[in-house]
């Protein structure tokens, strides 16, 4: 037991010595890093990349990056949201030098971001989602999301001109206040056409479930849904699933028209490539980097998949008349007289909500004409 | 009534169409692990042998635009991933779960990282044969659009269920199966017997995987099994080893599992996450009623591993 105790106490010093100058090895590294032309920006997807969705937008953002010179991009896919985002983000900095980290899945923030940013007080990391706030997370982190519930309320104005029945349908993975607002953003869009529109949703519970959302289509065409959309991770199954009932399809997260070119209306897309050539841009001209940032349809944050062949010219005028409102600014989605599919009040007359409105980021409710519950 | 209108009489449409889209998969990989399991192997590797199964027929339809293709390449990918955990698994002291394991990791590993490049590409689907014609109701017709997979499953099923009885082959398949000494004695090799049960067990959970790709939901993603394969594997405990009652088994958990969606469909939208859990809450249910203290594991084969 001595013995090992007097070895361990050499052991100790030689260690700590390797620990001191490996301390000051590391916190010199940042430094001679600022120096260097070259500025490496890391991307951590929760899933594939090219999955027709969620994480293909955001690859399709870090694509354009690459393109630009002095820039290298360092990307992970399929990064399950625990303890491995930490390991994927710390060797991102230590391995390839990257100055600024993008982990673009939702649960990726807390506590595995955050730990990173104390551990790593100065580097850069920006996370895909509204959840940083001034009060309580570090300045080195931040968020930036976009409003694409304007894009659904365009894709509602489509699906309101095509459907026949009556009927929509949205299938939902989890009743947080971003579905919401876009479930609620499509049937609004669909009623500006014609108000006696209803929206059937259905919750999945997950993000992504293969099967379950392939049920989810089928049984809402059992139902007489004949436009489809849908606020999954990867929409590729909802979209040929629903194509091969015969349903309309508006499209989300990025431009799924190739997977079904005839029944594809259109769809809201993300356009990360803006947002990320923001933050680089910053990051090159030694600017500080915003910590909150956000942007619609106007900031260019949110583009719309270009009308398919099944879009009528009344619906095109329609949507296009729509889009440059929009465009100008100002534009609410929900504004009062407005009840909940419960019958509780939501707006009240002249109460509108513009897409910047905090309020519309707690969501919680369902508005009147979908069918469907929050729980 | 008008066409479109069916109301309240989806769900049990929903829950009959469900039946048979969903349950394939759980056939084929219920079965394989059957035969698997009657020569005394547990084979908990099938869920990576589904997905790699599911990657290869899709990538191998989307090259040679043959859906028929794919699926006797992902029968034959099973069949090696079968007959690797086989051959192994006859080692004197290897733990053919623990060996299962390691390749359901394997093998969903592998399928990632071949499946890469045909995340985007669309593949060409099984066909599959409209049984609703008789009726006008589109809902109905497409409830009844059934796959020739789930026919083969089908007759598989009854199949095995005579051959086990009623063959030779099935009698050396449960000799083995329930006694290595008796086997033995009567000049039989265990390990021949097991490689090949193991094997041909792998194959059918890789046709499972080919269904999942190329007909229901239709398209290759990483996350497309979600667990059936290992649910499947519990289906064989459940069904007692019979194929009759895995064939069961498979319809009443997809039949299960469309009701979540179905009565979301038709406005009973409260507590969902519940709906979802029936088929796990059926499953129970049926075990605890159909438990009992004398003939526990009626029909389990003596050499299995859970048994020993």
């Amino acid at each position: 037991m001595t013995e090992r105790f007097m070895l361990s106490r050499r052991d100790l010093l030689k260690t700590s010595a390797a620990g001191a100058a490996l301390g000051l090895a590391s916190a010199s590294f940042p430094i001679s890093r600022a120096f260097a032309a070259a500025v490496t920006v890391g991307f951590i997807y929760v899933g594939p990349k090219d999955d027709y969705g969620y994480n293909q937008a955001h690859a399709e953002g870090a694509a354009t990056l690459k393109a630009i010179e002095g820039i290298s991009v360092v990307e992970e896919e399929n990064v399950p949201e625990t303890v491995d985002v930490q390991k994927t983000m710390e060797s991102m900095i230590n391995l390839d030098g990257a100055s600024l980290i993008f982990p673009t899945s939702f649960g990726y923030f807390d506590p595995h971001m955050l730990a990173m940013c104390e551990k790593i007080p100065d580097m850069q990391f920006r996370h895909c989602g509204g959840m940083w706030n001034k009060d309580k997370h570090p300045m080195n982190a931040g968020s930036y999301f976009g409003y694409i519930g304007m894009g659904q309320y365009l894709n509602g104005v489509a699906a309101g001109h095509a459907t026949k029945t009556k009927k929509i349908g949205f299938v939902a993975a989890k009743p947080i206040p971003q579905v919401l607002l876009n479930i609620n953003s499509f049937l609004l869009g669909a009623r500006s056409v014609d108000p006696a529109i209803t929206c059937q949703v259905i919750f999945t519970g997950e993000w992504s479930l293969a099967v379950k959302e392939a049920e989810a289509t089928n049984a809402l065409v059992d139902q007489g849904a004949d436009v489809i959309t849908c606020h999954v991770d990867s929409p590729k199954v909802v979209v040929e699933t629903a194509a091969g009932r015969g349903a309309f399809i508006c499209g989300y997260h990025a431009n799924q028209s190739p997977l079904a070119p005839e029944k594809y209306l259109t769809g809201a897309e993300w356009n990360w490539a803006k947002v990320y050539k923001m933050f680089v841009d910053d990051l090159v001209a030694g600017r500080p980097l915003p910590n909150f940032t956000r942007g619609g349809l106007a900031d260019g944050f949110v583009k719309m998949s270009p009308l398919g062949p099944a879009v009528s010219e009344a619906a095109r005028a329609q949507f296009d008349g729509t889009l440059a409102e929009m465009m100008k600014g100002g534009f609410s989605v929900i504004k009062g007289p407005l009840k909940n599919n419960k019958g509780d009040v939501v707006a009240t007359e002249g109460q509108t909500f513009v897409e910047a409105a905090i309020e519309l980021e707690s969501m919680d409710y369902l508005v009147e004409g979908v069918v469907g519950s929050t729980a | 009534m008008d066409a479109t209108e069916i109301g309240l009489w989806g769900v049990p449409l929903a829950m009959l169409g469900g039946a048979i889209r969903v349950s394939t998969p759980f056939i084929f990989v219920s079965l394989g692990e059957a035969i698997t399991e009657r020569s005394g192997r547990i084979n908990l590797g099938l869920e990576g042998t589904l997905v790699f199964g599911a990657m290869t027929a899709y990538a191998v339809a989307v090259m040679t635009g043959s859906p028929w293709l794919g699926l006797l390449a992902a029968a034959a990918a099973g069949l090696c991933f079968g007959l690797f955990h086989g051959w192994i698994c006859k080692f004197r002291g290897v733990n053919d779960i623990a060996i299962g394991i390691a390749l359901m990791l394997f093998g969903s590993g592998l399928a990632f990282f071949f499946g890469k490049p045909f995340i985007q590409p669309s593949a060409p689907d099984l066909p599959a044969i409209p049984f609703g014609g008789w009726s006008d109701v589109p809902q109905v017709q497409a409830a009844l659009n059934v796959n020739v997979l789930f026919l083969i499953g089908a007759a598989l099923a009854v199949f095995l269920w005579w051959a086990f009885r009623n063959t030779r082959a099935g009698l050396i398949l449960r000799v083995v199966g329930d006694s290595s000494d008796a086997a033995r004695a009567m000049g039989l090799n265990p390990n021949t017997v097991r490689l090949i049960a193991t094997g041909i067990g792998g194959a059918l959970a890789g046709i499972g995987g080919a269904y999942l790709s190329l007909y229901y939901p239709g398209s290759w993603t990483e996350g497309i099994s979600s667990g059936q394969g290992l649910m499947a594997v519990a289906l064989v405990i459940f069904a007692r080893w019979n194929p009759l009652g895995c064939f069961a088994a498979a319809l009443l958990f997809g039949g299960a599992g469309a009701l979540g969606p179905a009565l979301q469909s038709v406005g009973v939208t409260q507590g969902y996450y519940l709906f979802y859990a029936a088929p796990y809450i059926l499953t129970l249910v049926i075990m605890i009623a159909t438990s009992s203290s004398s003939r526990s594991l009626a029909g389990a084969p003596g050499e299995l591993s859970i048994t020993k």
